[in-house]
């Protein structure tokens, strides 16, 4: 068993066999979070660094999470209590933690390729926990691990990405993952908020979310990053709300199986309404419990392999 | 060059042998669960199950154990196994565990195998089934029921090939390991 990358920088470069590997070991950790001992010895004594510069709840607790259910030791930084406030560049900061010798960094910036440009100066393994607007790997990874356990399969399925695809790495992610993994996707949204170009990725591209749920089986919801819609893109939230929000009348031609995720945060009755998110339709919990999977097969799938003796 | 150890008869009939033992020392089957170590200890638990339900007519606990996370040698640098599921829906509590594994060689896997063990609970007490063993110990370890004793040159390789994962039942030895 071997990843053909070293680094998790997104799922441009991921296999079909890797996204594969990944998924199928992810099923068998999911257990170890059952258990009354939620821990495994696994990658005792290594340590895994958290660097987040951006705000984040449910992705910078699951990979603390993952990494302590298998006894790694885990140490977070967030870029407000970081030497980097004292004007100390990204750079130097990741080259520094590495000297203290850690196994993994995980690393968000706001900032697209960041972590990219990080992997060129330091050695240990990168894990890209969100860069920008480019990828956020691991979020996709845990989207196909959700899909794959309810419909048991993600070739040929039909997927809709809803939302802000504009400013959104986890649309990419997906859509890469997903074209990888033979399933077809069609972004929906209004016409600013869907980058010109995105038909030349292969994905369908609809402005009606009503006919483009109708055929698909998993409608995935992006959050309207309301940080980033005083840009003029938007007129109002409302009236966002009053074509894009998923409802069940926007539902009521689609398929009954039809799966509904969010990557989270949701912002309730803007981008999904009530009624919709807690139906039974609806995996966004899974997704976080598939999350923790998700990332501790990345640490094991990616520590393991690296600690080749190279003589 | 392959000599056979063991033909399909004799397995059944170490089998049949360990699960009266089993029985025997536990003093029927109430308070036993038995356990089966990926991969093949997994066909010889739901062979022991069979034939001990079948004897003492009552439902046994069965688990499955891949102790993968929990082997000593991953920092090593050996390409991984690829993991598997571990499956025990069951209490340990007040349980005698049957540990089940198709060879006992250095050890190292039933350390690994008690470790996962414990963390699910804590048993009454573990004992070990194996149907062969080869010996070449590297921990303080010893088996409770043995199929058959095997002494083996270090170097040589115990095959163990079972009808739910290889479609046929014989145990070999090779002669020369590659």
């Amino acid at each position: 068993m071997l990843l053909s990358t070293k680094s998790i920088l997104g799922t441009t470069e991921l296999t079909k066999l890797d996204i594969q590997q990944i998924l199928d070991t992810a099923d068998s950790f999911k257990e170890i979070s059952t258990r009354s001992i939620k821990k495994v010895p696994t990658l005792r004594g290594k340590t895994i660094i958290n660097l987040f510069f951006e705000p984040s709840t449910r992705t910078r607790t699951s990979f603390e999470i993952a990494g302590k259910r298998l006894s790694a030791d885990v140490i977070n930084i967030s870029g407000s209590t970081s030497s980097t406030v004292k004007g100390e560049n990204l750079i130097d900061t990741a080259r520094n933690l590495e000297a203290m010798n850690p196994d993994i960094l995980v690393v968000r910036h706001q900032c697209s390729g960041a972590p990219a440009l990080l992997s060129q100066f330091v050695d240990c393994p990168i894990i890209n926990a969100g860069d920008g607007a480019h990828e956020h790997p691991s979020q996709a990874l845990l989207d196909l691990l959700t899909i794959r356990s309810k419909k048991g399969k993600l070739e040929g399925l039909k997927v809709a990405i809803v939302g802000d695809i504009n400013h959104s790495r986890v649309a990419r992610s997906n859509i890469k993952a997903m074209q990888t993994m033979g399933m077809k996707v069609c972004v929906v949204g209004p016409p600013p908020l869907i980058p010109k170009d995105f038909e030349s990725l292969g994905v369908e591209v609809s402005h009606n979310l009503r006919e483009a749920v109708k055929d698909v089986d998993v409608v995935m919801v992006l959050r309207i990053q309301l940080e980033r819609q005083n840009q003029g893109l938007l007129s109002s939230l409302r009236e966002y709300s009053n074509y894009f929000c998923l409802t069940s009348e926007s539902l009521a031609n689609s398929k009954d199986d039809i799966l509904i995720i969010h990557p989270g945060p949701v912002n309730r009755g803007v981008e999904i309404a009530l009624d919709v998110m807690e139906s039974s339709r609806s995996l966004i919990l899974n997704q976080v419990t598939s999350g923790v999977a998700i990332r501790m097969a990345l640490f094991y799938l990616l520590l393991g392999e690296n600690n080749a003796d190279p003589n | 060059m392959n000599s056979t150890l063991l033909n399909a008869k004799d397995i059944s009939r170490a089998i049949n042998r360990i699960s009266h033992e089993i029985l025997e020392r536990n003093n029927g089957a109430g308070n036993i669960a038995l356990v089966g170590i990926r991969t093949r200890g997994v066909a010889l638990s739901h062979r022991l199950k069979e034939k001990i339900e079948g004897i003492e007519n009552i439902t046994v606990d069965h688990g499955i154990l891949d102790i993968t996370l929990y082997r000593d040698d991953l920092a090593e640098g050996i390409q991984k196994p690829e993991l598997k599921k571990t499956e025990i829906s069951f209490a340990l509590e007040n349980k005698h565990i049957i540990l089940c594994d198709d060879v006992l060689f250095t050890g190292r896997t039933i350390r690994a195998a008690i470790d996962a063990l414990m963390d699910f609970g804590r048993p009454s007490s573990v004992q070990l089934a194996v149907l062969i063993d080869r010996g070449h110990r590297e921990l303080p370890i010893r088996p409770d029921y043995v199929g058959k004793n095997v002494p083996t040159a270090k170097s040589k390789r115990v095959q163990v090939l079972l009808n739910e994962e290889d479609g046929e039942d014989k145990v070999m030895i090779q002669e020369h390991s590659k």
